[in-house]
């Protein structure tokens, strides 16, 4: 038993009696929001063929190894899994590049090793910061964004470590 | 910036297996990649579409808007320039609750228009405001309690668990979004003490 179980049932549970209290179109509006969701999902294929094929390329040809193999005496000194870095690094630029690699890291290890677990809330724990900066402050012309890559990008850092340091208190050291 | 990495990537690998030997290799990654990319589609696509009707229906329940009188106080206390300002925290919540609630592309269209209405308060209209800032922390900490399309990936390599990993991702989502509106508090204070005089905003009110 896990309190992560318990929150898709409690949401539907919430958002079904809500409903059926205020009496509103259930049904319609499920259909209408699910045919939304098909054409999101589906806007997103071209991006998501692009980059899964670059990645799994280069996982094939043995450059994502190498370079795991390169960083690995820094990140084992942080005691951060060296097979992380390339979503550490792609997370905040590209959404699509960042689902590619996780794709790959579930595929190697395995969703419920230590590694996919950590990989996992790095995903669900951060944002493609400065493509999310770009759209934002490009929205109302600002150039002078102050601090906030800076702090946006030193609250992912902190992600990252809380990601690793939950992960191995809810689930055991290895 | 995309362009630079998509094609870094398959440049550096078609090099890279070249360099050492694996080019049978990388030439069967390109059909798997591509057969690769269909299959997480397919998937996911069940559990995206429904959970966005399941969304749709909170929204036209008016549960969201519920939601958002909800957060509507702490707000307050988060964005203290613009406590009258009904125009700029209503989207600056709807936002908060679509992200929460795991629709990332609703929650874009209202973030820009909060940012489109703290832009008409802003004295140097290209220098972005403590108010700017902290919308955008609040946005690239993706604080969201059900993270659907990661679920839906999880269960494509048969977790025995999905889900497991929520109360994992809401701790470490909260300490991103902490660190940030404190860093944000931090230095928006020291950087904007000179200016808060003339651009006493809502002090009036």
């Amino acid at each position: 038993m896990n309190i992560g179980s318990w929150a898709v049932p409690s949401v539907i549970f919430l958002i079904l009696s809500f409903s059926l209290l205020k009496k509103t179109d259930i049904f319609e509006s499920f259909v209408g929001g699910a045919e939304k969701g098909i054409a999101t999902t589906v806007s997103i294929i071209p991006s998501l063929v692009a980059l899964i094929t670059a990645v799994t390329m280069l996982k094939a040809s043995g450059a994502l190894e190498i370079l795991t193999n390169f960083i690995s005496p820094l990140t084992n000194f942080l005691k951060f899994p060296a097979e992380l870095v390339p979503l550490a690094v792609l997370k905040p630029i590209s959404g699509s590049a960042s689902i590619a690699v996780f794709d790959n890291i579930l595929k190697s290890h395995g969703p419920d090793s230590e590694i996919g677990r950590i990989a996992s809330v790095i995903v669900g724990s951060t944002e493609t910061t400065l493509y999310t900066i770009a759209i934002y402050f490009g929205s109302v012309g600002i150039k002078n964004i102050r601090h906030t890559a800076t702090v946006a990008l030193v609250a992912d850092a902190f992600a990252l470590v809380a990601s690793v340091v939950t992960v191995r208190i809810i689930f055991g050291c290895p | 910036m995309l362009d630079l990495i998509w094609s870094a990537m398959m440049i550096i690998s078609i090099i890279c297996a070249g360099i050492t030997g694996k080019i049978d290799l990388l030439s069967n990654a390109v059909l798997e990649g591509a057969e690769e990319s269909i299959k997480i589609v397919i998937a996911t696509l069940g559990v995206m579409t429904f959970w966005s009707g399941i969304m749709r229906i909170a929204e036209d329940s008016g549960l969201t808007n519920a939601i958002v009188k909800f957060l509507t106080p702490i707000l307050k206390f988060i964005f203290p320039d613009y406590i009258n300002e009904k125009k700029i925290i209503h989207p600056i919540c709807m936002n908060i609750v679509a992200n929460l609630l795991g629709l990332g592309n609703a929650a874009t269209p209202f973030g820009l228009c909060a940012m489109k209405e703290m832009q008409k308060y802003n004295n140097s209209r290209d220098t972005a405001t403590n108010g700017m800032i902290t919308l955008l922390v609040i946005n690239t900490a993706c604080l969201q309690l059900i993270p659907t399309f990661l679920a839906a990936l999880r269960k494509n390599y048969n977790s025995s668990n999905p889900f497991e990993i929520l109360p994992a991702l809401w701790l470490s989502s909260l300490t991103a979004l902490t660190v940030g509106i404190a860093l944000v508090k931090i230095l928006g204070t020291r950087k904007q003490k000179s200016k808060t005089k003339s651009n006493a905003l809502c002090k009036n009110f």
